[in-house]
């Protein structure tokens, strides 16, 4: 048989042997593209390998939707379906945008998808993303922040719920008693990824120990938050400490204007 | 045809809703037209990636009469064709072999079977590129992609009995091809099904 000119049919056959399925990632990587489906892909982090779900944005521009320790697949896609109401696919590459930001541990060049967020858990988020890397602030700074200063443990529950740790940085919100607090990925994650931002966790714990909430100058009058960069510039020497605004305020300090120590209207 | 109708209204009525069914119909055609053009499975994703990403675009653009009347088969093998002979263009083409043996196998597939496979696919490959090029892609369109006579004609804008023509006389060069080379056809042999 293997010496004969193969018939006509078995010609055919062989050819159709070189139809090939297509490889899993191209349905998911087209609807990612169009904008139809979300996305996502593993990705490395600052934090070790996360879970990263993102969608083409109505603009063009790449939003992210939702961001986990890596863990187990399926897990994440429900978990996708239940908080954005909108089906996750693996795709062969994120946008270069995404890879970008989270290998950066900060958002370059993306947006986020909040459509799902409440109005006052937008807001919290919003605000936790102004503070700078190497600070923290508390809930109850966010919470007068936004203008909302009894709704503190609302805070702390949005930030709880924070769909993208990390480049929404809900880590560098902390209790106001200088315990570092709870984390998406875990207490120590939270303690590592300060650390690398400059901020000593234990130094700050250290601090509200011995009842310290303020720094001051007593060059230029003014206080701050510990962890401000105005305060870290201060030279030991010329360090005052306080532990409430009002003794600040008695001893003729006036409140920093960049980390807005206390709410405005204490100032007058 | 009675399904290309019931696509390309679904298509017209809700583009969100029917284009994932549409991209999951087409993806394994597309992705193999590309592929066995091509030679290079990196490159053919691209390419399929690229095609439903131009489908939808333009679908998100056209009135609904436009999307009825299309016919979409043959309408997308046209994009494919498009973006594969601007590849080929940048690659210099005819001076670089196919890739031999690319062949994903399903999931439940025996790994001996899987060998044999890949086996058979690397012969046929190495002769159909030795084929002329507009034998070529008939081939590769009609039993390939598994398009109709009249769907490749208008894919490749042809008449229908050129493109009869050049598929057959492509099967019959390459029938003698692998007559003449005891193990490949062999393999192929072995790889057909029993009549």
């Amino acid at each position: 048989m293997t010496e004969q000119t193969p018939t006509w049919r078995e010609t055919v056959a062989g050819v159709r042997t070189l139809r090939t399925r297509a490889p899993a990632t191209l349905v998911p990587d087209v609807l990612a593209e169009v904008g139809i489906a979300d996305g996502y892909a593993s990705l490395p982090s600052p934090i070790g390998e996360v879970l990263v779900a993102f969608r083409r944005g109505p603009d063009g521009s790449d939003l992210v939707t939702m961001l986990s320790p890596a863990g187990d697949a399926a897990v994440f896609e429900h978990e996708h379906l239940a908080r954005t109401g909108r089906p996750v696919r693996p795709v062969r590459e994120a946008p270069a945008a995404v890879r970008r930001s989270v290998h950066a541990g900060r958002p370059v060049g993306i947006g986020f998808d909040l459509a799902r967020q409440s109005p006052f858990e937008r807001d919290v988020l919003r605000k936790a993303g102004e503070i700078p890397s190497g600070e923290v602030r508390s809930y109850a700074w966010v919470a007068r922040e936004i203008g909302r200063p009894a709704a503190v443990r609302a805070v702390g529950s949005a930030l709880g719920r924070n769909p993208v740790p990390l480049l929404i940085p809900c880590h560098r919100v902390v209790r106001s008693d200088g315990r570092i607090g709870q984390y998406a990925f875990g207490s120590p994650v939270k303690r590592a990824v300060l650390s690398a931002e400059g901020v000593d966790p234990d130094e700050l714990e250290l601090l509200a120990r011995k009842a310290v909430r303020y720094i001051g100058s007593d060059t230029t009058n003014v206080f701050c938050l510990p962890t401000c960069h105005a305060a870290r510039r201060i030279q030991p020497r010329h360090q005052v400490r306080f532990a409430t605004a009002t003794a600040a305020a008695a001893a003729g300090y006036r409140p920093c204007k960049r980390c807005r120590p206390v709410a405005a209207v204490v100032i007058a | 045809m009675d399904d290309d109708q019931t696509l390309t209204a679904r298509l017209a009525a809700d583009l969100d809703g029917a284009f994932e069914q549409f991209v999951r119909a087409n993806a394994d055609g597309v992705y193999s037209v590309a592929l066995r053009l091509l030679g290079d499975a990196h490159e053919a994703e691209d390419v399929a990636q690229e095609t439903f990403v131009r489908a939808y675009r333009s679908l998100a653009r056209w009135p609904k009469e436009r999307i009825l009347e299309l016919r979409p088969r043959p309408w997308l093998t046209r994009i494919t064709l498009n973006l594969v002979r601007n590849r080929a263009r940048v690659r210099r083409p005819h001076t670089q072999p196919l890739r031999d043996g690319t062949w994903v196998a399903p999931e439940a597939e025996r790994p001996e079977v899987h060998a044999e496979r890949v086996e058979a696919t690397a012969a046929v490959t190495a002769l159909l590129e030795r084929l002329p090029e507009r034998d070529r892609v008939a081939i590769v369109l009609k039993h390939v992609h598994g398009l109709g006579y009249p769907e490749v004609a208008e894919a490749l804008g042809r008449p229908v009995g050129t493109v009869k023509a050049q598929v057959h006389r492509g099967l019959a060069k390459l029938r003698e091809a692998l007559g003449a080379d005891d193990s490949k056809s062999g393999t192929m042999a072995d790889n057909e099904v029993t009549r």
